[in-house]
């Protein structure tokens, strides 16, 4: 009693359609912002080789210019091309909230398991410290956790990852503790198998999917942490530039050369827009249970 | 000596006792019934056998549990680890949720073979599709690789026996096994249980309220109710000359060819929740023969020379008044 196979027209689409990557780039919001992110990991990627100017060229002369044929967003206070440090800050912000945020899922994933799964003492320890954590601003965790280990580009992803592991933690907590109780646990432990098997072959696997989904929405959320943290002039040190630096520079200028603000922040909002639109056709290719229905 | 002799097994699950002094034995090529309403402990009994009752909350508060000549009660957790699955086979109430959802049918029934047998990969995988074919699932191959979402209740029932076969147990615990399907595929699942007993001589545990199953593939039975053996006898025995109130009553709630409509009569009453068992026989209550003394008095399992055994004070104990 297989599935029959219900496609009868099999094109290179509708065979795409069926894998959720697929599902998720040929939807329209998946598609455009799926392949705007694309588009700025490459430059993120490729920064060295296609900016048209060094990030760091200062050139006194040519400071605060508006956007013009050879500086098409115009200018810095120093001179420097404010689109090759735009592209240059796509790195950072990138490399800085996608690292953060992975080491924090994944450690989040383990605390959330161990504590549900083995419950008792342990879960206490875990949910009091994690709830206390949870109590706090992300910002102003972020900010004291700096304060202590000093600015730099390591400290503002230790930050970031400790600011948003209690989200990560308390949603796996949730998700296990209602799997933990389903048959087929049951059924695993009941046919021998050891907690380590259970929880990394069963329970995790089928948590999985809502913290990546979440994972993803906090990245949108991470890079607005790192771009304030920037912004404070606690993330990333001159000359490297980071979308939050630059508008942080930018605030000195905002009458005379408002581009310098304006043009890292709108490439904040959109990059952060597209990850939580991107995440919601994601949400929407995941779905377990529509996927039942289909079979 | 039988393979499983449980013996006055009573169970404590934070200071309530759903199960006391329960006792029977099933020896290879054999099938017990464990016979009850809900709330009768049929599926701790199980639970006790797997040494699971810690996952609940509860421990064994007195009385024996040998397999095969081990003591289980006070077996260690990483022994117990390695007999269950491999030596003790249990099969869930529920097979729609029995599988796990994001992992492919046949690999869950290789998981099994590997922990306990070291099978690799593609030895695991044959002898998965070996045991699914002896289970007549048709084109087992394709199934293999199936999620359980793309099975039919009766399939993924398969696939649960296929995983309880796995590593060739000698006892399986069947906890209401066909309870979740439609009336033609439990006549199925009943019938591949009943092979493996007769082929393989496994030792089979079925539990259910199905009088019907019990009819059908069942050696003895054990009546529970409200965690107090009332009767066990050999299922022949016991569908001839129900001797327990609370057996003849089960017996009587079972449709008959030539009845009359409307005559069909259930037990007044529920099984009284363990909180809040009646002193005496706890049966008293819903009993049509209580007397006096079945309300002040617990009633002793006696062994009859037959051996059936029968806890209760006004049943009918002489043998050759039924012969």
């Amino acid at each position: 009693m297989t599935a029959p196979a219900l496609d009868h027209s099999p094109g290179f689409l509708a065979e795409a359609r069926r894998t959720t990557l697929g599902k998720v780039f040929l939807s329209p919001k998946g598609g455009i912002t799926g392949a705007y992110l694309l588009a700025l990991v490459l430059v993120a990627l490729l920064a060295p080789w296609i900016t048209p100017y060094p990030y760091d060229a200062q050139n006194l002369p040519l400071a605060s210019q508006p956007p013009s044929l050879a500086n098409w967003l115009g200018t810095d206070e120093f001179g420097r091309d404010v689109l090759s440090r735009i592209m240059y800050g796509a790195r950072t912000s990138l490399s800085v909230s996608v690292t953060a945020i992975t080491v924090s899922v994944f450690i989040g994933m383990c605390l959330g398991a161990a504590a549900a799964y083995f419950g008792g003492l342990l879960d206490r320890f875990i949910t009091a410290v994690i709830d206390l954590s949870w109590s706090f601003p992300e910002l102003l965790i972020a900010l004291i956790l700096v304060a202590i280990i000093g600015p730099g580009l390591t400290s503002t992803m230790i930050a970031i990852g400790v600011a948003y592991l209690a989200q990560f933690t308390r949603l796996t907590r949730a998700e296990i503790l209602a799997l933990k109780n389903e048959t087929y646990i049951e059924a695993t432990i009941g046919l021998g198998a050891s907690h380590s098997h259970v929880v990394f072959r069963h329970l995790l696997p089928n948590a999985m999917a809502p913290v990546i989904i979440c994972g993803m929405l906090a990245t949108g959320d991470a890079i607005i942490l790192e771009a304030t943290l920037g912004f404070f002039g606690l993330g990333a040190q001159p000359p490297v530039p980071s979308w939050g630096a630059m508008m942080s520079s930018g605030t000195a200028q905002i009458f005379k050369a408002p581009w310098v603000i304006i043009f890292p922040g709108l490439v904040i909002a959109i990059t952060v827009v597209a990850i939580n639109l991107f995440g919601d056709a994601l949400i929407r290719a995941l779905d377990i249970k529509s996927k039942i229905r289909e079979g | 000596m039988a393979l499983l002799d449980v013996q006055d097994l009573s169970i404590d699950i934070g200071g309530i006792k759903p199960l006391d002094s329960i006792g029977f034995a099933v020896d290879k090529g054999e099938t017990l019934g464990i016979v009850g309403e809900s709330g009768s402990g049929k599926s701790l009994t199980a639970l006790s056998i797997m040494g699971l009752l810690p996952l609940i909350g509860g421990r064994v508060e007195r009385g024996s549990i040998r397999f095969d000549g081990m003591e289980l009660t006070r077996l260690p957790e990483p022994d117990y680890r390695r007999l269950r699955g491999r030596r003790i086979a249990f099969i869930t109430q529920n097979p729609m949720t029995s599988l796990d959802p994001v992992i492919r049918v046949g690999e869950q029934i290789d998981q099994v073979a590997r922990l306990h047998l070291g099978l690799s990969g593609s030895a695991a995988r044959r002898h998965s599709i070996e045991i699914m074919e002896r289970l007549r699932i048709p084109e087992a191959a394709t199934t293999y690789h199936n999620y359980p979402h793309q099975l039919s209740g009766g399939m993924k029932q398969r696939i649960v026996i296929a995983m309880a076969l796995a590593a060739n147990p000698d006892l399986i615990i069947a906890d209401e096994p066909t309870t979740a399907l439609d009336v033609t595929i439990q006549a199925q699942i009943v019938q591949i249980l009943g092979e493996l007993v007769r082929e393989k001589g496994v030792a089979l545990i079925l539990i259910t309220h199905d009088m019907g199953v019990v009819a059908q593939a069942c050696d003895r039975v054990v009546v529970l109710y409200a965690g107090r053996v009332a009767e066990s006898n050999t299922v022949s025995a016991i569908f001839a000359s129900p001797r327990h109130p609370y057996t003849q009553a089960l017996i009587g709630c079972i449709p008959r060819n030539a009845m009359e409509r409307g005559s069909l009569v259930g037990i007044p009453g529920l099984v009284p929740s363990v909180a809040r068992y009646p002193a005496g026989c706890r049966f008293h209550p819903r009993c049509t023969r209580s007397e006096s003394l079945c309300e002040r008095e617990v009633p002793v399992l006696e062994r009859l020379a037959s051996g059936a055994e029968i806890a209760c004070h006004v049943a009918d104990k002489h043998e050759a008044a039924h012969a």
